[in-house]
């Protein structure tokens, strides 16, 4: 058990993923630290997506190994790894559009037999009080990627994946969800694919660089960046 | 809101209309009209099929194009049970309700590893085997079906040769059926696969088991086809392969989306609806299905929720 409390909390070995003959996981790997913040970055089309999606279960790997607590759950379920504490929100906002914010806050939180204090808990967590009975549909954008990020978190978990929380936001909201995400990485590990570098370096206990569906650089904000691999293929620098 | 919420308007009218359907054999002997008895238990096993079929269909979200398949297979266990001297409702019943949901879970187990359009077609698919199979089986009466010798005992002194007494059985097994799905629906079962209905993908996202849901609420729905089957053939006295056909199953569909998809009452009105508008209209014409089709097109346009939807659509406007 000491053993595992020492392994880091999400552990990715060599995941390959082809669709056709196109390689969009070619070797992956990757560790996350137990209580870390760590950023994915990474040019459209690196795999980062296709990586949310084999981390939470929604695909599986041709080859590698996905491991989360010291446990293998390469094979497992997406809705078993969400009760073992695994859970992600969408790049394009994936809620259910025609219930009350209370309602998508609370299925979530049904799921693991939760009850009404704790959806309470979620919605001001999230920041979106003023709206509970609000159609989710309604919400504004910002308000919509709130929620998105509320439903995953609504599954209690100690990872929380989460696949361009900014994506299409104003400054304003974009303030909004940093601070969010800054207070939620206070209480769980998150792994967060983002394409704003000021958000990412500002967050960010630790960044992976994803180029081609491989891992190319791994570790400080600072250093990863004056990584002369990472300039060349990803910052665009000479 | 999306979630199925039951108003007291709806509860009320219910119960209206259930006082009126407990009055309605009194009424019909009373003016010695004997046969509309008869009519109107036809038309409550109906409600009975398309209520376990709104089930699936209007809060499960699955279009499944082969429920009649369950129906058919209520209908063939009661007959086949009675011919083998299980003459008690008590048995051949629950016997029917049990093969109905041990077919619907094995249909299920296979048909919802697909979704959309090849969910509908494999459906259809297992349904039209089924019809082929009793077609084909002459030890059950092949293309002319099995006939139930008479109706099942029921005991306590209850005959249900008697159309009054049967009539009865049908409405407590209608009433039971809606109560009980009344219950499912408002359960945390009910939101969950109301949830799934609204986005499959997200419920998996946040833990729930949704192919488990899914297969047991096309389960559940199989099961009450079955007791529905299991009525049919005592009203009709045969057990026939027509009652499998893929006809009747896009009849159970229409009756749901003429009553209202996702609503309790939806499959109870639209098959009364249908079957009455066929009773009336075939005394006018045969080309009476003309006359179904320009309802049905009428009622899509203008009340996309069905009967049911236009029901509450027309209360809040009388009552602002």
């Amino acid at each position: 058990m000491a053993e595992h409390a020492q392994a880091p909390l999400l552990q990715l070995a060599g995941l390959v993923r082809h669709f056709g003959g196109v390689y969009a996981l070619n070797g992956v790997d990757l560790s996350v630290e137990r209580g870390e913040i760590h950023a994915l970055i990474g040019p459209n089309g690196a795999g980062k997506t296709t990586l949310i999606h084999h981390i939470s279960g929604a695909m599986h790997p041709d080859a590698g190994s996905v491991r989360f607590d010291g446990a293998d759950i390469t094979r497992m379920a997406m809705h078993t790894r969400v009760a073992h504490g695994l859970a992600r929100s969408y790049q394009i906002t994936n809620v259910f559009a025609r219930l009350t914010v209370f309602d998508n806050i609370a299925l979530a939180v049904e799921a693991r037999h939760g009850g009404g204090d704790e959806t309470q808990a979620v919605i001001e967590r999230i920041g979106l009080a003023g709206a509970t009975g609000v159609a989710a549909g309604a919400l504004s954008h910002g308000e919509q990627r709130q929620l998105e990020v509320g439903l995953a978190l609504a599954t209690a978990p100690r990872l929380l994946l989460l696949d361009e929380p900014l994506a299409g936001m104003g400054p304003e909201e974009s303030e909004r969800m940093i601070e969010l995400l800054d207070h939620l990485g206070r209480d769980m590990t998150l792994l967060l694919v983002e394409h704003d570098m000021d958000a990412v370096f500002r967050l960010a206990d630790r960044v992976s660089v994803l180029v081609a569906g491989k891992v190319i650089a791994s570790g400080l904000p600072d250093d990863v960046r004056a990584d002369a691999e990472v300039r060349r293929a990803y910052l665009g620098d000479t | 809101m999306s979630f199925y919420v039951e108003s007291r308007r709806r509860r009320y009218a219910a119960s209206v209309v259930l006082a009126g359907l407990a009055a309605f054999p009194l009424l019909a002997q009373a003016l010695d009209q004997g046969f509309y008895v008869s009519l109107m238990s036809r038309v409550l096993i109906y409600a009975l099929a398309a209520t376990s079929l709104n089930l699936v269909l209007g809060f499960g979200g699955m279009v499944s194009f082969g429920h009649a398949a369950f129906v058919g297979l209520g209908a063939y266990t009661v007959a086949l049970l009675t011919s083998a001297g299980a003459v008690s409702a008590w048995v051949a019943w629950p016997a029917a309700v049990a093969v109905s949901a041990l077919a619907a879970l094995f249909v299920g187990a296979v048909s919802l590893r697909t979704r959309g359009v090849y969910f509908i077609m494999i459906t259809l698919a297992f349904a039209q085997m089924l019809y082929y199979l009793i077609v084909s089986l002459k030890t059950w009466g092949g293309d002319d079906g099995l006939p139930l010798a008479a109706r099942n005992i029921l005991g306590a002194g209850i005959d249900l040769k008697d159309d009054a007494n049967f009539y009865y059985a049908v409405l407590a097994c209608l009433v039971a059926t809606l109560l009980l799905v009344g219950r499912l629906i408002r359960s945390r079962f009910g939101r969950v696969i109301q949830g799934i209905r609204e986005n499959e993908a997200r419920m998996e996202a946040i833990g729930y088991p949704v192919f488990g849901y899914k297969l047991a609420c096309f389960t559940i729905g199989g099961a009450l086809a079955g007791l529905a089957g299991a009525l049919l053939v005592n009203q009709t006295g045969l057990a026939s392969p027509n009652q499998m056909f893929w006809t009747q199953s896009g009849m159970l569909l229409v009756m749901v989306v003429l009553g209202g998809v996702g609503s309790l009452y939806g499959g109870a009105l639209g098959a009364a609806a249908l079957l009455i508008l066929e009773e009336v209209l075939s005394g006018y014409t045969i080309h009476w299905q003309l006359g179904v089709g320009a309802v049905l097109l009428t009622v899509v346009f203008l009340a996309p929720h069905g009967l049911a939807g236009l029901a509450t659509v027309v209360a809040r406007k009388r009552h602002g």
